[in-house]
């Protein structure tokens, strides 16, 4: 009974549709040419986007490479800006050592507003928090050197290190909170229901679930501060100052950078000087690149463990 | 013959709701909810969606205080006592009345550690790897996973996963399990499993399980409730009976009308 | 909101009921009249017909399972279901009652019985047909009150029972040489009876259908008192 019904329908909607079909052949070709035109010109606007960035990598790389070599990577700086030779190792301990207290003291701070502002959404500060930190991502770097200045380096400590560690600090610190909070925002909920649901208390759910979950996120967003501070130079002018030495002093002496002496070298009308900025402009590039490559397979790492 | 609804009593009561009414701010998610659970049962909520059946589960083990708009009214009664007086700790509630969820949601952990984690964090001082065996083999896993314990909880496959998932829910050693569609992303086959484990479980558990299947409800569940929502809508409790006579003779219109698939 | 596909199938397996039950309530007074006009083509056609009630029977039965098994029936609609396969059943048994009767009308072909004897199998027929009819009618509208007034009705048909019974005991006695034949004729009577009980069995599906409790609905006399149950 029921069986012969059926299946007549089925043939019959079958014909439907395979007449349907047909008939919208001429549509179809029309909508294919519109998607195709649009991906062409989505394309040719990342072409745009991606020309100048490429022309920056490709004349830094063309310049720097020829003016890389042994020397450069492994002396001091050279006091004279006519004399070709020296290099700019004060520069990059003195990059690795500032980032490095920034990164001590940014990181966990970073980390830990954000987590506030994501686990502890129902507390009254979060909107001023948020409010707080992107007002701070959007000072221009020179006022947070002018304020360790101010504070610091005038009240007493004068330029060193530490004074630079902490400006930079400053800086790291919106950025990481805010990759950060994205990060952990994107810890899925049932992970956190599933914690409380086994009687868990929010500080275990957040130390021991949420922040393990969101780790290698939260190291590329920690990198992404590092990437940042190291090419800085306008905060570092005020408070670490400079150095033709390796400093390896955190108070009472001067710090050099690897943009600080790139920036003086690259301010003067000197030829060997210019070559030496192309070479530790390469040199700060390839920093940061190796920097987020290690982070990148830490966090893999730690993927991997779970 | 299993009991009728009405007639459980102490001896034989798990948790009870007592007029309750869930709200999410201004809007009443459920009212007026009375039922009794029983002990060492398995009790299935069905409803069409939104009928606040989930609501009504999660509020047995206070995890809707998580929703900070979330208010309950009434009372739900846990040996004897209303777990939401002002003294109740709600951490202590989860601990007792444990929760699986609709997908299964692993931690990003191992296997081992997965199944550790609960019992460790709520001060489990005995032997771990005992407690992570028996826990696997109630949820009917450790056949499965005995060699690759450290291996991800992620390395599973879905009806595994959500296996690890009642294994770590019972290795807090829980009165009561709630039950959230935990077989809604499973295959048939997975979902078969789970159910037999059900079985298995209320030897030692009380289970409630909210469930969209009727099927699932009637193949798997010794009591039905069946919800619905009123013009406001309200989830309110329709029946609530013995499963063979929910879908053999319900007594309410609209449980026979929705069971048989003519609902709205 | 209708389940237009299973609905159409449960009213198509439905009909096939009534059409098999309207057969079989003709076929019963037929089976009868054969009897009373010893005609033996007729009461051939009838054990013929059997066939073809038993082959419905199977089909309609293996329909009602498929639709379980497609359709996943709950509470009212699947006590209807379970209603249909235990009815076809009923009228199936209810149809062999029927060729029972014919045989005998065969096997009393050769020596012609008394026709006032087989005068009240008439009245009795048609009251266990009508009481089949009503019972279908109680399953078509799922009318429950119905169905509870039909199994009582069944005193009336026991009532000739006994009365047709007493009849053929006296006139064995009168000739005790017809013995054997008025012996055949008698599972005929018996045959009539049983149908109308079986008709009791539809009722309380009927009522089972409906209202989802299954009660006996035996009449209070429960069986004639010469038919040991």
């Amino acid at each position: 009974m029921s069986i012969t019904t059926t299946s007549t329908e089925t043939n019959s909607s079958q014909k439907r549709f395979t007449l349907g079909a047909s008939k919208m052949s001429g549509n179809y070709a029309a909508r294919k040419r519109k998607s195709q035109i649009m991906e062409g010109i989505l394309f040719l606007a990342i072409l745009l986007a991606l020309t100048p960035l490429a022309l920056i990598l490709f004349e830094v790389i063309r310049r720097g490479a020829s003016a890389m070599n042994i020397e450069f990577l492994t002396s001091v700086q050279n006091i004279s800006l006519i004399r070709e030779g020296g290099g700019y190792l004060n520069g990059l301990v003195g990059t690795l050592y500032m980032v490095a207290i920034a990164s001590i003291i940014a990181v966990p701070l970073g980390v830990a507003t954000a987590t506030y502002v994501v686990e502890y959404s129902d507390s009254k500060l979060v909107p001023f928090i948020q409010f707080f930190t992107d007002v701070m991502t959007g000072v221009p770097s020179i006022f947070v050197g002018l304020f360790i200045y101010t504070i610091l380096v005038q009240g007493g400590g004068g330029f060193s290190t530490l004074a630079g560690g902490l400006a930079l600090s400053l800086l790291m610190i919106p950025i990481i909170a805010r990759a950060s909070e994205e990060v952990i925002r994107l810890v899925p909920d049932d992970l956190r229901n599933a914690a409380y649901g086994l009687g868990a208390r929010r500080w275990q759910v957040v130390m021991q679930i949420v922040l393990p979950t969101a780790g290698s996120g939260l190291i590329t967003a920690s990198m992404l501060a590092v990437a940042r501070a190291a090419g800085e130079t306008a905060p570092l002018l005020l408070t670490a100052l400079g150095a033709f030495k390796i400093v390896p002093e955190l108070l009472g002496s001067p710090q050099a950078a690897l943009p600080l002496i790139i920036f003086n070298e690259a301010r003067g009308p000197f030829e060997p000087a210019h070559a030496r900025a192309w070479a530790g402009a390469l040199e700060l590039m390839l920093l940061v690149l190796l920097l987020t490559l290690i982070a990148r397979a830490i966090g893999r790492k730690t993927e991997a463990a779970i | 013959m299993m009991p009728n609804p009405n007639s459980f009593n102490n001896g034989n009561l798990a948790v009870e709701a007592r007029n309750m009414h869930v709200y999410y701010g201004n809007f009443r998610a459920v009212k007026d909810i009375s039922l009794k659970v029983k002990r060492n049962a398995i009790t299935a909520f069905i409803g069409p969606s939104g009928c606040g059946k989930s609501t009504v589960l999660r509020s047995f083990n206070r995890m809707n205080d998580l929703v900070t708009t979330a208010r309950v009214e009434g009372e739900i009664l846990y040996h004897g006592n209303n777990i939401y007086d002002n003294d109740v700790d709600p951490v202590e509630i989860r601990r007792r009345i444990g929760m699986v969820f609709q997908k299964p949601n692993p931690f990003p952990k191992s296997i081992y550690e997965n199944v550790a984690w609960g019992a460790r964090i709520n001060g489990y001082k005995g032997d771990m790897d005992e407690l992570v065996e028996s826990s696997l083999r109630q949820a009917a896993l450790w056949d499965e996973v005995k060699d690759k314990l450290n291996e991800s909880g992620y390395s599973l496959s879905g009806g595994q996963q959500q296996r690890l998932c009642i294994a770590r829910t019972v290795a807090v050693k829980p009165d009561i399990i709630l039950m959230d569609e935990p077989t809604s992303a499973l295959d048939p086959v997975a979902t078969l499993r789970i159910e037999e484990l059900i079985q298995d479980l209320k030897e030692k558990y009380t289970i409630i399980i909210v469930t969209h299947n009727m099927q699932q409800a009637a193949r798997a569940s010794d009591y039905t409730a069946f919800f619905n929502m009123d013009r406001d809508r309200a989830g309110y409790l329709v029946e609530y009976d013995r499963t063979p006579d929910i879908f053999t003779t319900p007594q309410n219109e609209l449980t026979e009308q929705y069971i048989t698939g003519r609902f709205g | 909101m209708p389940r237009t596909l299973f609905d159409r199938d449960l009213q198509a397996l439905q009909n096939q009921i009534l059409q098999l039950g309207s057969e079989v309530e003709e076929n019963l007074i037929t089976a009868v009249t054969t009897l009373q006009q010893f005609d033996a083509r007729t009461a051939r056609m009838l054990i013929h017909a059997d066939e073809d009630i038993n082959a419905a029977r199977i089909k309609i039965g293996l329909d009602a399972l498929t639709l379980i098994a497609t359709q996943q029936p709950f509470a009212g609609d699947m006590r209807r279901i379970a209603a249909i396969i235990e009815i076809v059943g009923e009228l199936e048994r209810i149809h062999d009652y029927v060729k029972g009767i014919a045989k005998i009308s065969l096997m009393l072909q050769e020596t012609p019985i008394n026709p006032a004897l087989l005068r009240d199998f008439s009245p009795m027929a048609e009251k266990s047909r009508e009481m089949l009819h009503n019972s279908l009618t109680a399953f078509a509208e799922r009318d429950a009150a119905l169905a509870r007034q039909i199994p009582p009705e069944d005193d009336v048909v026991d009532e000739l029972y006994n009365q047709i019974y007493l009849q053929l005991l006296q006139a064995i006695m009168q000739k005790p040489e017809m013995v054997e034949q008025v012996n055949t004729l008698s599972w005929a009577l018996h045959n009539l009876e049983r149908a109308a009980d079986r008709v009791i069995n539809i009722c309380e599906w009927v009522v089972y259908m409906v209202e989802g409790v299954y009660r006996e609905m035996d009449s209070e006399l429960e069986a004639p008192p010469f038919v040991g149950r």
